[in-house]
C-alpha cells in the first residue's frame, strides 16, 4: 500500500513538475522544475528496484547537469516581452516537434504492446540476478559483454572535452598569471626590510 | 524496531512507525548536538585567540546556543521588496533538509542504522550534492549583488570539489568491495599489517586520501579557509546577506549539521565509525555510537583548529588546489589502489 501510495505521489508530482518546466515564464523557475521532476523520477527509479540509476541520477542530472544549466540561466537578463514576441512565430515549430514526439512516444508503446521489442526474455535468462545487487550486475555486464562499446564511449567522451579545452583556449597577451611555486618558495627575509627611520625623516626604499 | 512495533500492529503500519520514530531519533538528537557543538565551536575558537568565549548564560556559557535561537526566533522575518519570495523562503529549508537527509545512512553502531541500502555511499554523494542549491536558490532569490557572486562561487567549488571527493569514495569503496555504509565500517575491522588496527586510515596506501578527504570536506561544506562563500572581507555576508531571523537561523543550523554530517563521514569511512580505533576485547565494553561520537569530536575539533589558525584561501588558490593537485592525485590513486588490490586480493 506504502508502495502504491509512493508510486502515485511521484508519478503526479513529477508530470505537474514537467508541465511547469515548460510552462513558468521565468527560465530559472523552469530549470528548478526540472529539478523537481529529475528528483521524482529518481524516487519513482527506487521503486522499480533501479537504486544504482536513482542514485546517478541524483548525482550527475540534479547535482552536476542541473547546477550548470542554473548557472547559466540566472545570468540572463531576462526580457519578458521579448519572450512573449516570438511566441507566435515559433508556434507551428513547437506543434511539428510536438507532433513527432508524441508519434514517437506512441509509436514506441505500440511496439512494446505488441511484442514487437522484447523486454528481457520470458525464461529471465535476461534478467537481473536475484541474489546480486544490480551494481554488481551493471558491472557484470558492462566489464564483459559491453567493454569496447563502454571503452568506446568513455574516449569519445574525452574527445569531446580535449576539442572544447582547443576551441575555447586562447593565448592573450599582457596576462599576468600565478607562478605558484615561485610563490611558495618566497620567504619573509626576501620581501619585507626591517627599517628604523628618524622621526621625521620617512624611510628610501 | 519494526519488530517491536509489529507487536501492535500489522507490517506495513509497523515499519511506517519505526521509520518515522528513528527519523525523529536521529534528528531530535542532531538537534541539540548542533545547538552544543556551535558553542564548543566558539569555545575552541575563544581558546585559540586567547579569549574566554561564551560564559554569561547558563554554567560556563553552556545555553548560549539557546538563548540565540530564542532571540532568533523572537525576531522578524524581513523579505527584501525585489526578491522572489517563495524561493527566497524555500532556499534555507532546502539547506536545513538536506543536512539532515544525509543522516539516514550513517551507521551508529553494528545494525543501527536507519536505511541499510545498498547504495549508502552513494546516497550521501548524491545528497551532498543536492545542498548546493540551498547556497543557489538564496543568491539569486535575493535579488542583490553579494549574495548574487556568493551563489556563483558556491556552485563552482562544490561541483569541483565533488570530483575529487568521488575519486577518493571510490578507492574507499574498492577496498571495502561495498556501497554498503554498515559494510564498509565492518570491513576496517582488523584492517591493517598488524590486524590490531580498526580503519582504513591506517593503511599507508588510504592515508593520503583521509587526509585529502578531510581537506575536500571542508571546501564542501565552505569551512574556513575555504568559506569563500561568506568572505565577509568581499562580500558583506555572501548568501545569508539578505537573511534574518529564523531563516538565518536554519542556514546555520544547515551549515553546522553539515559539518558534523563531514566528520561523521571522515570517521565512518576512515576511522573505523563505531569500531574502537584499536581491535582489543575490553574496547568493545564502550558501546559503539560513543566511539562514533569521540570520533565525530576529534574531527570536528580539527575542523574548528584549522578555522581558528588558518587564513582564507584566494578563489583562484582554491580552484588550483581542487582540479591541479586533488583531481590528478586522487585519481592516480584509484589507479594505485586497484592495481595493489588486484595483485594481492584477486590474484592477477
Amino acid at each position: 500500500m506504502i508502495q502504491l501510495f509512493a508510486f502515485y505521489l511521484f508519478a503526479a508530482i513529477m508530470l505537474v513538475a514537467a508541465s511547469l518546466t515548460i510552462l513558468s515564464r521565468n527560465p530559472v523557475h523552469s530549470v528548478l522544475w526540472l529539478i523537481v521532476a529529475f528528483f521524482n523520477a529518481a524516487g519513482l527509479m527506487v521503486l522499480l528496484g533501479a537504486e544504482f540509476i536513482a542514485m546517478l541520477l541524483v548525482i550527475v542530472y540534479v547535482g552536476a547537469v542541473a547546477v550548470l544549466f542554473l548557472f547559466v540561466v540566472m545570468m540572463l537578463d531576462i526580457d519578458f516581452a521579448e519572450l512573449r514576441a516570438g511566441f507566435i512565430r515559433n508556434f507551428p515549430l513547437g506543434i511539428l516537434l510536438a507532433a513527432v514526439l508524441a508519434g514517437e512516444l506512441l509509436l514506441g508503446l505500440g511496439a512494446v504492446g505488441k511484442g514487437g521489442i522484447a523486454l528481457g526474455t520470458p525464461d529471465g535468462s535476461a534478467a537481473v540476478p536475484a541474489d546480486i545487487s544490480n551494481i554488481q550486475a551493471i558491472g557484470q555486464l558492462l566489464y564483459t559483454k559491453y567493454l569496447f562499446l563502454f571503452e568506446a564511449a568513455g574516449i569519445i567522451l574525452l574527445v569531446a572535452m580535449v576539442g572544447a579545452i582547443v576551441l575555447t583556449h586562447r593565448k592573450r597577451p599582457g596576462v599576468r598569471g600565478q607562478n605558484v611555486p615561485r610563490q611558495n618558495a618566497r620567504r619573509p627575509e626576501e620581501a619585507t626590510v626591517n627599517m628604523q627611520p628618524e622621526v621625521g625623516k620617512g624611510v628610501q626604499l | 524496531m519494526t519488530e517491536f512495533f509489529g507487536q501492535w500492529m500489522p507490517y506495513e503500519w509497523a515499519w511506517l512507525t519505526a521509520t518515522i520514530a528513528g527519523i525523529l531519533l536521529i534528528a531530535l538528537p542532531l538537534m541539540l548536538s548542533v545547538a552544543m557543538i556551535i558553542y564548543a565551536d566558539r569555545k575552541i575558537w575563544a581558546a585559540m585567540a586567547l579569549r574566554r568565549g561564551p560564559n554569561v548564560v547558563g554554567p560556563w556559557g553552556l545555553l548560549q546556543s539557546f538563548a540565540d535561537g530564542l532571540k532568533v526566533m523572537l525576531q522578524e522575518t524581513i523579505i527584501p521588496a525585489a526578491a522572489n519570495k517563495g524561493l527566497f523562503l524555500i532556499a534555507p529549508i532546502i539547506t536545513f533538509t538536506v543536512a539532515l537527509m544525509a543522516w539516514a545512512v550513517i551507521p551508529f553502531n553494528s545494525g543501527a542504522i536507519l536505511a541499510d541500502i545498498n547504495v549508502g555511499l552513494l546516497y550521501v554523494l548524491a545528497i551532498s550534492s543536492l545542498g548546493v542549491y540551498g547556497t543557489v536558490i538564496a543568491g539569486w532569490a535575493s535579488n542583490s549583488k553579494y549574495p548574487f557572486f556568493s551563489a556563483m562561487r558556491a556552485s563552482a567549488q562544490m561541483i569541483s570539489y565533488e570530483v575529487s571527493i568521488g575519486f577518493i569514495l571510490i578507492c574507499v569503496v574498492l577496498w571495502a568491495d561495498s556501497f554498503n555504509m554498515n559494510a564498509i565500517v565492518l570491513a576496517q575491522r582488523e584492517h591493517n599489517i598488524l590486524g590490531i588496527f580498526n580503519g582504513f586510515g591506517f593503511n599507508p596506501l588510504l592515508f593520503p586520501m583521509a587526509v585529502m578527504f578531510l581537506i575536500s570536506g571542508m571546501a564542501e561544506t565552505q569551512r574556513a579557509p575555504f568559506d569563500l562563500t561568506e568572505a565577509e572581507s568581499e562580500l558583506v555576508a555572501g548568501y545569508q546577506t539578505e537573511y534574518s531571523s529564523m531563516a538565518f537561523a536554519l542556514y546555520w543550523l544547515g551549515e553546522y549539521a553539515n559539518v558534523l554530517l563531514m566528520c561523521a563521514l571522515n570517521a565512518t569511512l576512515f576511522w573505523g565509525g563505531w569500531l574502537p580505533p584499536i581491535e582489543w576485547a575490553p574496547l568493545y565494553l564502550i558501546p559503539g555510537w560513543l566511539w562514533l561520537f569521540i570520533k565525530i569530536f576529534v574531527f570536528f575539533f580539527i575542523f574548528s583548529w584549522v578555522k581558528a589558525t588558518v587564513p582564507r584561501y584566494r578563489y583562484d588558490q582554491l580552484m588550483r588546489l581542487g582540479w591541479k593537485v586533488f583531481l590528478p592525485v586522487s585519481l592516480g590513486f584509484v589507479v594505485l589502489v586497484s592495481g595493489y588490490l588486484m595483485l594481492t586480493r584477486y590474484g592477477a
